[in-house]
């Protein structure tokens, strides 16, 4: 095989998954069908991880194929799967453009081995912890989901809307406007910020991101030191030209040492594409077998082992970061204010079960804020606390959850928002409305509203008579299912007359069972008229 | 500016349309001379009832001329499916802009300002499907930028609202509701339809919910209301829980009056225009006329 045509295959399949990743998430208008979401994440390793810890499915083994790709030949998953890695990919190419030849040139980079250890260690903790904060800021597939999800997207929706309203000027109707409601200000800051770092790394010096800061990386990295066939310089063949050195991305072939930092390789065989000699080999580790054997002596294998022990056997849900959770969130007034809304409990979306299991299993993509067509899905700010920030919550002022819909179970990568069937998720009580009488229009102003009712799916909430012949909302706990279609309708500010509290372990709210109605209709009777 | 330019230069050429005030633009541009008040018929499909309905009233041809633009507004405000009875019958939508492209309109756009999230209302409805297999156009409710502001006169609690462009800028306006109980409104018919035209339903529910939709009558009536009576929810409106709280009651109501149209499906209801509300304000604000006896009806029964 032409070793060459490794970096154009590379190219093909990262792009590939680039675009397909990245569809996902700027997928507006949900053209895409539920389906193809867990196809195409199948493979992230993080959340696959999360998934298989969570649900123990063999639909989650995703992980694992990346785990043998690695001990296979290196961090292939880098340069094909990681969607964050492309991403660098395509900077680094923009930014080639713009640069002299003799700046192109990458060089050997010595490893910042503490700093790797660091972030692979914060973040593990994290995960121990039973808290996602630092795996939400460090996992690669959600930075990136991230920053498609509040980056990417508010610009291609608002080329669309840009779109929509030029031919709205020409009055034709073809392209529709998507009301956005953006995402907490710390979202955007913190995303842009993430955002920032990996361009500019990107622009400046290839893959040094992977290489320094991210733990999925390092970890791959560590594995990768075990690979069956590992790249390295073939002293005979070589001529120390150091071209390689020049086009190595992950800054890790150093000509004059004549060596490959394997570790750090990302695989994306830009080496074997300008090496004008054989001087780029494949090497069999043969060590891999004979290690086995005297197992005593080896010194990286027990830790690996340990290691590897470590990330399975660690999903518990134990106190630890999430101490910093700050419990109660007012909504704080904005105007003139009546009955003040506490709200105890933020709500979770349906499907995830419980508060604590959601916290410790959601990475925080944004994956399910992209796709829910509501956008009652945002990322939380204090909401859940410190150690939640960013993971989605159901925000009733921005939407309410659609009766009919459970997008978000159907594409949560992580398992976070477990698969939930349509008619359970019907039933399923994610919390309970409050009634606040004394914000309500009816008992302020005398005059009829119920526009809470309205919105009720199961006529949770139902007008009873009040006086004057005036209807007045009336909550039935146990037909609640807590979308908050009631808290989204009230029209009374600055707080509700109605709103959500979260049950931090979902319910199965009772069925409102209906008699038929019994109306016998005569079709040639006369019209009451 | 250009947008008020060009609805100014391109629907009334009246001096009526000044700063963005559409008020007394829209007021019968079609003649009303129908042989009948109000048309009431039972017993059919939606298709055939209402082409029986219609031709009683000199077919589509009398309110819909030449080239002329036609929306029509269903009732699309909720992700359910057409037997549930929380939207217009998409056979009825379907059949209504077939007669308006049968009379010469030049384009027939359909939309709702739902409640549930548009897109979705549009497909499980099957109105989006009725609507682009009759040839109309299915226009988005959804954005504030449709909505222009315009003065409410003769309102007593509502004075300004933000109206949909379709409703302000189409030659013939046809309000299609469908008869169902409602929580609040007591029933939802014609002039509560007309609460999918503007932007802002808050502030109406803060605000004397009967008085602001009597109020938004004087606005705006519509050309013609036909009302969908073909499967009514008799219980757990606007929305409906499931279909026992449907029953096939196959009729419908076509009328210029809108007060009176309302009148006469409350009565199939099973209830009378007084004991909804808004009717009530509507008729003593002269919008229409709640008393059906005064009114030359045709009644057909099939």
């Amino acid at each position: 095989m032409n070793l060459a045509l490794l970096k154009k295959i590379r190219v093909a399949v990262s792009l590939l998954f680039f675009i397909l990743t990245v569809s996902l998430f700027l997928d507006y208008r949900n053209i895409l069908p539920a389906w193809i979401y867990a196809k195409i994440t199948f493979l992230q390793f993080i959340p696959s991880l999360v998934k298989f810890i969570t649900l123990v499915s063999l639909g989650a083994l995703g992980f694992v194929f990346v785990l043998a790709l690695t001990v296979f030949s290196g961090r292939i998953y880098c340069s094909t799967i990681c969607p964050l890695g492309t991403l660098q990919d395509v900077v680094s190419f923009i930014a080639k453009k713009f640069k002299s030849k003799k700046k192109r040139a990458f060089k050997y980079n010595k490893e910042t081995r503490w700093w790797r250890y660091f972030f692979l260690l914060l973040f593990i903790i994290s995960f121990l912890a039973g808290t996602t904060f630092f795996i939400n800021l460090l996992d690669p597939y959600s930075v990136f989901g991230k920053i498609a999800a509040n980056l990417f997207r508010p610009a291609v929706v608002s080329a669309n809307n840009l779109l929509a309203f030029l031919f709205e000027k020409m009055r034709l109707y073809l392209v529709f406007p998507f009301v956005f409601n953006g995402a907490p200000w710390i979202t955007i800051l913190t995303t842009s910020l993430l955002f920032l770092l990996v361009v500019t790394a990107s622009a400046l010096k290839g893959r040094w991101y992977c290489n320094t800061i991210c733990p999925v990386g390092t970890f791959l990295g560590l594995l990768s030191k075990t690979a069956l066939f590992k790249i390295t310089i073939d002293e005979k063949s070589c001529k120390s030209c150091g071209v390689c050195e020049k086009v190595c991305k992950g800054l890790c072939i150093s000509n004059k040492e004549q060596n490959v930092d394997f570790d750090r390789c990302v695989a994306c065989y830009n080496c074997f594409d300008v090496c004008p000699t054989d001087g780029m080999a494949f090497e069999f580790n043969k060590n891999l077998f004979s290690r086995k054997k005297s197992s005593g002596s080896n010194e990286e294998s027990p830790t690996f082992h340990s290691k590897r022990k470590f990330f399975f056997n660690s999903l518990v849900y134990v106190v630890g970061l999430s101490g910093l959770t700050l419990g109660q969130i007012k909504i704080k007034p904005k105007k003139q204010s009546k009955v003040l809304i506490v709200r105890k409990n933020p709500v979770t979306p349906p499907g995830s079960q419980n508060r604590d299991s959601f916290a410790a299993n959601c990475t925080s993509c944004h994956l399910c804020v992209s796709a829910c067509p509501t956008q009652v899905l945002q990322p939380a700010y204090l909401e859940y606390g410190l150690s939640g920030m960013f993971q989605p919550r159901m925000d009733y002022i921005t939407g309410f959850c659609n009766f009919e819909c459970t997008l978000c179970s159907d594409v949560c990568p992580t398992g976070a928002i477990n698969p939930i069937p349509l008619q359970k998720k019907k039933l399923t009580q994610l919390g309970k409305a409050k009634f606040v009488k004394d914000n309500c229009v009816v008992a302020t102003e005398n005059t009829d509203c119920g526009a809470c009712s309205e919105h009720c799916p199961t006529k949770a909430v139902n007008m009873v008579p009040y006086k004057d012949k005036l209807v007045i909302p009336e909550v039935k706990d146990e037909f609640c299912i807590g979308c908050g279609a009631c808290e989204f309708a009230c029209p009374t500010k600055p707080y509700k007359a109605i709103y959500v509290e979260g049950n931090p372990i979902h319910f199965t709210a009772k069925k409102n069972e209906q008699k038929k109605i019994e109306q016998k209709v005569d079709y040639k009777e006369e019209f009451p008229f | 500016m250009d947008r008020r330019k060009f609805i100014k230069a391109g629907i009334v050429s009246s001096s009526a349309v000044m700063m963005g005030n559409y008020t007394h633009a829209f007021n019968s541009l079609v003649s009303t001379t129908a042989p009948y008040d109000l048309v009431a018929i039972k017993g059919g499909e939606p298709e055939e009832m209402f082409d029986k309905a219609i031709a009683s009233l000199g077919g589509m041809k009398h309110f819909v001329k030449k080239n002329q633009t036609v929306v029509v507004k269903p009732n699309i405000g909720w992700d359910v499916k057409p037997e549930l009875a929380a939207n217009t019958n998409p056979k009825l939508v379907a059949r209504i802009i077939k007669h308006c492209f049968d009379a010469g309109a030049k384009d027939v756009y359909v939309f709702d300002h739902t409640c549930d999230y548009w897109t979705r209302c549009y497909s499980n409805s099957g109105i989006e499907k009725a609507v682009k297999d009759a040839g109309g156009k299915i226009v988005s409710g959804d954005s504030e930028g449709y909505y222009h502001k315009v003065d409410v006169p003769k309102g007593k609690r509502l004075n300004e609202s933000k109206v949909h462009e379709l409703i302000l800028e189409s030659d013939v306006f046809i309000n299609v509701p469908i008869l169902k109980h409602h929580s609040s409104g007591r029933l939802t018919i014609g002039m509560k339809n007309l609460m999918g035209v503007v932007w802002d339903r808050r502030y109406w529910h803060q605000n004397d919910l009967h008085q602001c939709i009597a109020d938004f009558a004087t606005f705006k009536k519509p050309d013609l209301n036909i009302i969908d009576a073909y499967w009514v929810m008799k219980k757990n409106g606007p929305r409906g829980v499931s279909a026992d709280d449907v029953i096939t009651l196959k009729s419908q109501v076509i009328s210029t009056d809108i007060v009176a149209a309302d009148t006469a499906a409350a009565k199939m209801f099973g209830m009378s225009g007084d004991d909804v509300p808004y009717i009530n304000y509507a008729d003593e604000m002269k919008v229409g006329k709640k008393d059906l006896s005064k009114l030359n009806i045709n009644r057909i029964i099939l």
